[in-house]
Parts: structure tokens; C-alpha cells; sequence
């Protein structure tokens, strides 16, 4: 099958008055049709900022090299007015804050409207009732009523229904979710997750979701992407991700969290780089306990040892001795 | 609740007078944030208090400290009530009282060096003895370096600072820390080196701590006893273990099942108690059970009478009509 978005040695960089930030540095990813693919990473770790990329998001300081193709169309290094013809139809986006991406004077229905005829050459009552249907798919009590309200009244979860209503408004073949269950309450956050779900099997929507909760992708995602300082530290299927991690980052990460037992947690020393002058060869060495000298001029491209892919040059040593 | 707690905080209200505005009016309204909240915290415990935004926890730390004045309700402290305290005698006993806040961006003052920010409290109480020599080894307990006194807190990443909120928290040797949301805002690689230090800290100085939070795996890892809260009620306080094992309120099985965990074998085969709709308004709250608007077993008594705290086995305690004392293991799926 043909991935449904393709992109190829993403790098992305800012211009500040401290020097230019390497944000993104080199990702290399393939989303298959239906799939969800869960983006993980702390913070910095240039995981939003590659999906904002891809939308055609970021401000004019950022400088954006490499190829994303979502269904066929390039996105990067194309005119704005292309970018925008494909934003909510072949790859739609949503965030973190809801309120902020709605507008407080409109009413939901209108909004949903909006979207649909920004696309879609259709009636306004035709759009209507789709943006009725769509409310009711997320899980919105009383969607005819609803759709005549304004963003203040609805509650941060419901707000997140309707950005979602609004995203695949379309039918776009990727959605892209950032951190969309954040700011959300975890009874909340179950309902959301749920939606999403839903979402990808009724419509059969790609989804990228960009999180930190290393518990929300081990609910949802098929396939993980670790990423670290800008690039992909390692990825696999999110069981062999969970069970089998080969990448030193990946197991720090996942022996920092507390668990059931009590035992002492283990964190990750240090802190990750600074992005205006990052390290040489491997990002994570500094941080490291099993890093050499040769991790200093070790490269990025992943390598297959074990289950996943990782760009830890030690990797397959490494799981040898552990054995 | 026995008499050698601590702190034990009885009947605590906290009510906020607020105008909302419908159209042109604007009209007095009360938000009840605490109803009537009676926990205590035993020497070098930690008692846990979860909930979700709104519930109340927040609220609970800062009239505990009294930064913020309780509508009514008593708070002792080695049973000295805190509340109508003349203010020099509550200024007194804040030396044993502290608290270290969620956002260590906005908690430290960005024109004092590090030192100056830790050795305040001890120029406030007129400590005796060398301040600056106490800085150094405050910074050295809590994992930073003597030097680092003289910086600033914008050339510390966001774990360390939250280190230096500690030290100064612990300047004037307390003995009760208030811990509200103390590493929400830290990546969970450096979030393991907080607790970590929260854990040491503890049992070398014999701390208490009233660990306030929304994650509950942090929770669950820190605290000796949890109690869950749900818009502005205790509705449940158990030992961890037991909490998690058996969670007899409906409100804390749900919150519990709703927390991912970081394992996707044991998520996709897990029971799974989602919740419909939101949590209502403080400022009308529902009458009798507070969560029977959610609740999947709500019947005609949730409304018409509040359950109130009952002991269901040692040191365990719901406020439900229908309590489940079933372990959560063997309970069936429901939705």
C-alpha cells in the first residue's frame, strides 16, 4: 500500500536573535492509510514542530527543507496558496487548546460550514446538515442544538469534539493530533481517545498523534516514533516499543515513569541539548550511560535490531549483553 | 482520626463570592470550592489528594497554609487551630509549614540570584547563624551545586529549578510541606529525579507531605494514603494499595480506569468505566451525591440525601450509597 503521507529528511530550522535553532533535523516517516502513529518526545524535542511544518504553520523566522506528500501533493518548499488548498482537505490538524483555535463570535455550526464550503462546492443548508452529522459522529449531545452555540458554551472536552468535527469536516486522509487531550481532565481524556477511535475505524483516517503521555500511546497507537533532539531516536510497533526498546533514550524514558510496584524510579541524567549548537554524532550521548567514543560522530539513520529501528549505533551490543 | 496527627484539618469550607454577567446584568454568585473537607496527616505520611480541575485540592493546600483565609472550618497544626491565629503567632508556626508550588518559572523571583531566594526565609525569621553557609548546603541537599548561588533562575532548566523551590522550602527546617502539583510541569525523565529527591528528602528530615496532584501514577507512587476528591468533597480516602485494589466509590474507579498506563498489552484488555459528560458547576452543585449526575448507579436516594464518609474497612472510608468492595480485579466490564 501507498503511505498516505511520505515525508523525506525534514529539517527545520529558526532564526533567533541567539542563533538559529535546529528544530527538526532530518525525519524520515511513512503513514500508511487507517493507521495511527504515535509521535512521542519531551519537550524541544521537535515533534510539533515537524506536523506544523508539514501544515504550513510556522512563522516566517523558520526555514523548512526536505518533502512531506500527503496523498500525492508536496507541502513543503510550494506556494502558500497550494498549501492552503490541500490544509483541511488532504490533512487537517488539531491542537492542545481548542478555544484558541475557534472563533468566540461565531457559532459552531457556521464555523463547520466554513470549513466544508472552503472545500467542498456544496449549499449552505447541504453544509448544515453535515456539520449536524459530523457534531453527532463526535459524540455531541443534541447536535442541532449545539451547532447554533458559541465556543463559551461548551466545556474544554466538548470544544475538543468540535475542533475534531471541524478537522475531518472534509474527510482528510491524515489528521494530525497535537497533544489533543493535554489541557483535558483524564475522565475527559478517555472520552477523547475514544472519539479519536472512532474517528479512524468510521472513516478510516490516518491519525499522527503527537503526544508526551507515554500511557495515551500505549492505548492508541499502532506504531511509535520516538524522537529526540530534532530526529528519530527509534521506532517500532508500539508493543515492541513498550516490551523490547533499544534505544537507550527510549528505555530511560520508560524506567523514569512510577509504576505499580513502588520500586525507585530511574531517572534520565541531565537535560537534553541545546539546539542552537547541538552536539556531534548522537544527540543523547551527554546523557548517556552507555555511550563511547564513537557515539560522537555516530549518524542518524536507523538501523533494525531486534523488533525496531533505532539510531542508537550500540543497539544490537547492547541488547546482546542484556541477554 | 487520632489525636497524634500532625495536621487535621475539620469541616474545611472554602466559598468565592463571583459576578457572572448574563446579558447586562451581573449577578452575586457563590462558587463552593471546598463543602466540608476532614482529613489529617500523620508524622512523616504522605497523604495524597487527587482530583480534576475544579475539585477543590488546590483550594485545600492554600487555606491548609492559610494563604488564602477558609470560609469556615478549623485547621490544626500540632493542635494549634491556624484559623482566627493572630498573625505573628501564625507567622511562627509557617516556619514549620511550607509549600512548593507546580510552576517553578513563575514561583522564583527573576531578579534574585538563587541565594538570595533561598536565604529570604531565613532573613525573614531572622535566623541566627551564617546564611550564606546554609544556602550552600540547602543547594547541596537538594542535588545543585554551592555555586550555583549567585546565578539567576533563567540559567536553570525547569527540573532544576523546581530544586531550588524546594531548598526554599526547606530553609527553616520544616516539618510539613504542602506539594501542590509539585512536577506537573517537568518532562517525565526529569519528573523521576524530583520524586526521587521528594522520597530522600523525606526520610532523612522526617517530613510530612500533602501531595497535591492530577497524575495519579505519581500519586500512587509517593503517597502512603490518597483521597479523592470530587468537586469540592472528600468522596473517598484509602491506604494506595488499597485505593487502587479496591476502589469502592464509582467517581474513583472511573478516575483510575481512565488513567493510561504505559503498557499496551494491559491497556487493550483492561476494564474500561468511561464517564458521560463533564463535572457540573461549583457554583450550583447537585444536591445529595455530588457525582450522581455521572454516576452510572445513581438512584432516587443520590439525590435526596448526601452520603457522607463511612469506614468500609481499616483506614479506608467512601462517601457512596452503593460502595463496591469488590477488588477492581474481579469486577466485571460495564460502561
Amino acid at each position: 500500500m501507498d503511505p498516505v503521507l511520505s515525508i523525506k529528511d525534514l529539517r527545520v530550522s529558526f532564526r533567533t536573535p541567539a542563533g538559529t535553532v535546529q528544530a527538526v533535523r532530518g525525519v524520515s516517516l511513512d503513514v500508511q492509510p487507517g493507521e495511527l502513529v504515535g509521535i512521542v518526545g519531551e519537550s524541544g524535542s521537535g515533534k510539533s514542530v515537524s506536523f506544523l511544518s508539514i501544515m504550513g504553520l510556522l512563522p516566517d523566522t523558520a526555514t523548512v527543507t526536505g518533502s512531506a506528500v500527503v496523498a500525492g501533493t508536496e507541502m513543503i518548499g510550494v506556494r502558500a496558496d497550494q498549501v492552503r488548498s490541500q490544509r483541511g482537505k488532504k490533512i487537517a490538524m488539531i491542537f492542545q487548546d481548542p478555544l484558541s483555535a475557534l472563533n468566540p463570535v461565531h457559532r459552531i455550526g457556521a464555523q463547520i460550514v466554513e470549513m466544508i464550503q472552503a472545500h467542498q462546492d456544496v449549499s449552505r443548508e447541504a453544509a448544515h446538515s453535515r456539520a449536524v452529522e459530523l457534531l453527532d459522529l463526535v459524540g455531541l449531545p443534541q447536535p442541532d442544538v449545539r451547532a447554533k452555540q458559541y465556543p463559551h458554551e461548551f466545556s474544554g472536552g466538548m470544544r475538543q469534539r468540535v475542533m475534531i468535527a471541524m478537522a475531518i469536516a472534509n474527510d482528510p486522509d491524515v489528521l494530525i493530533a497535537d497533544e489533543p487531550t493535554t489541557a483535558l481532565d483524564v475522565t475527559v481524556q478517555a472520552q477523547i481517545l475514544e472519539v479519536i477511535e472512532n474517528v479512524r475505524q468510521q472513516l478510516r483516517t490516518a491519525v499522527v498523534f503527537i503526544t508526551h503521555d507515554l500511557g495515551v500511546v500505549a492505548r492508541i497507537a499502532d506504531r511509535v516514533e520516538v524522537m529526540y533532539a530534532g530526529n528519530t531516536a527509534e521506532r517500532g510497533l508500539v508493543n515492541d516499543i513498550f516490551a523490547a526498546p533499544n534505544h537507550p533514550y527510549t528505555r530511560g524514558l520508560l524506567s523514569s515513569l512510577p509504576s505499580a510496584n513502588r520500586e525507585r524510579l530511574k531517572p534520565i541524567i541531565g537535560a537534553p541539548p541545546n539546539m542552537i549548537s547541538p552536539p556531534s554524532g548522537c544527540a543523547f550521548r551527554a546523557r548517556c550511560e552507555h555511550a563511547t567514543d564513537a557515539c560522537a560522530s555516530a549518524g542518524t539513520a536507523l538501523v533494525r535490531v531486534g523488533a525496531t529501528e533505532t539510531s542508537c549505533i550500540r543497539a544490537s551490543e547492547l541488547q546482546g549483553s542484556r541477554q | 482520626m487520632s489525636a497524634d496527627q500532625l495536621l487535621q484539618v475539620s469541616s474545611l469550607v472554602k466559598e468565592f463570592k463571583v459576578k457572572t454577567v448574563t446579558g447586562i446584568r451581573s449577578v452575586d454568585q457563590t462558587v463552593h470550592a471546598v463543602s466540608g473537607v476532614s482529613f489529617g496527616v500523620g508524622s512523616g505520611e504522605t497523604l495524597g489528594l487527587v482530583g480534576e480541575s475544579g475539585s477543590g485540592k488546590s483550594t485545600i493546600g492554600r487555606c491548609v497554609l492559610r494563604l488564602i483565609e477558609p470560609t469556615s472550618g478549623t485547621v490544626r497544626f500540632r493542635g494549634r487551630d491556624l484559623v482566627g491565629m493572630r498573625k505573628e503567632e501564625l507567622r511562627a508556626l509557617r516556619r514549620e509549614m511550607q509549600i512548593v508550588f507546580q510552576d517553578p518559572y513563575a514561583s522564583l523571583d527573576p531578579r534574585l540570584t538563587v541565594g538570595s531566594a533561598i536565604s529570604e526565609p531565613l532573613d525573614i525569621h531572622r535566623t541566627p547563624g551564617d546564611h550564606g553557609a546554609k544556602v550552600a548546603e540547602l543547594l547541596e541537599l537538594v542535588g545543585l551545586s554551592p555555586d550555583h548561588a549567585s546565578r539567576f533562575p533563567h540559567e536553570f532548566s525547569g527540573g532544576q529549578r523546581q530544586r531550588i523551590g524546594i531548598a526554599r522550602a526547606l530553609a527553616l527546617r520544616p516539618k510539613f510541606l504542602v506539594l501542590d502539583e509539585p512536577v506537573s510541569a517537568l518532562d517525565v525523565s526529569i519528573q523521576a529525579g524530583v520524586i526521587n529527591l521528594l522520597q530522600d528528602l523525606q526520610n532523612e528530615m522526617g517530613l510530612s507531605y500533602l501531595f497535591i496532584a492530577h497524575d495519579l501514577s505519581v500519586v500512587r507512587h509517593i503517597s502512603d494514603r490518597i483521597a479523592v476528591m470530587y468537586l469540592g468533597k472528600i468522596v473517598e480516602v484509602a491506604p494506595s494499595e488499597e485505593l487502587h485494589a479496591v476502589p469502592a466509590h464509582p467517581y474513583t474507579e472511573a478516575l483510575l480506569s481512565a488513567v493510561p498506563e504505559p503498557d499496551p498489552v494491559v491497556e487493550r484488555q483492561r476494564h474500561r468505566m468511561i464517564l458521560t459528560g463533564d463535572v457540573p458547576s461549583p457554583i450550583n452543585p447537585p444536591s445529595g451525591c455530588r457525582f450522581r449526575t455521572r454516576c452510572p448507579k445513581a438512584a432516587e436516594i443520590c439525590a435526596a440525601e448526601e452520603p457522607v464518609l463511612t469506614t468500609i474497612s481499616e483506614g479506608h472510608e467512601v462517601a457512596c450509597h452503593f460502595p463496591d468492595s469488590t477488588p477492581v480485579s474481579l469486577r466485571g466490564t460495564r460502561s
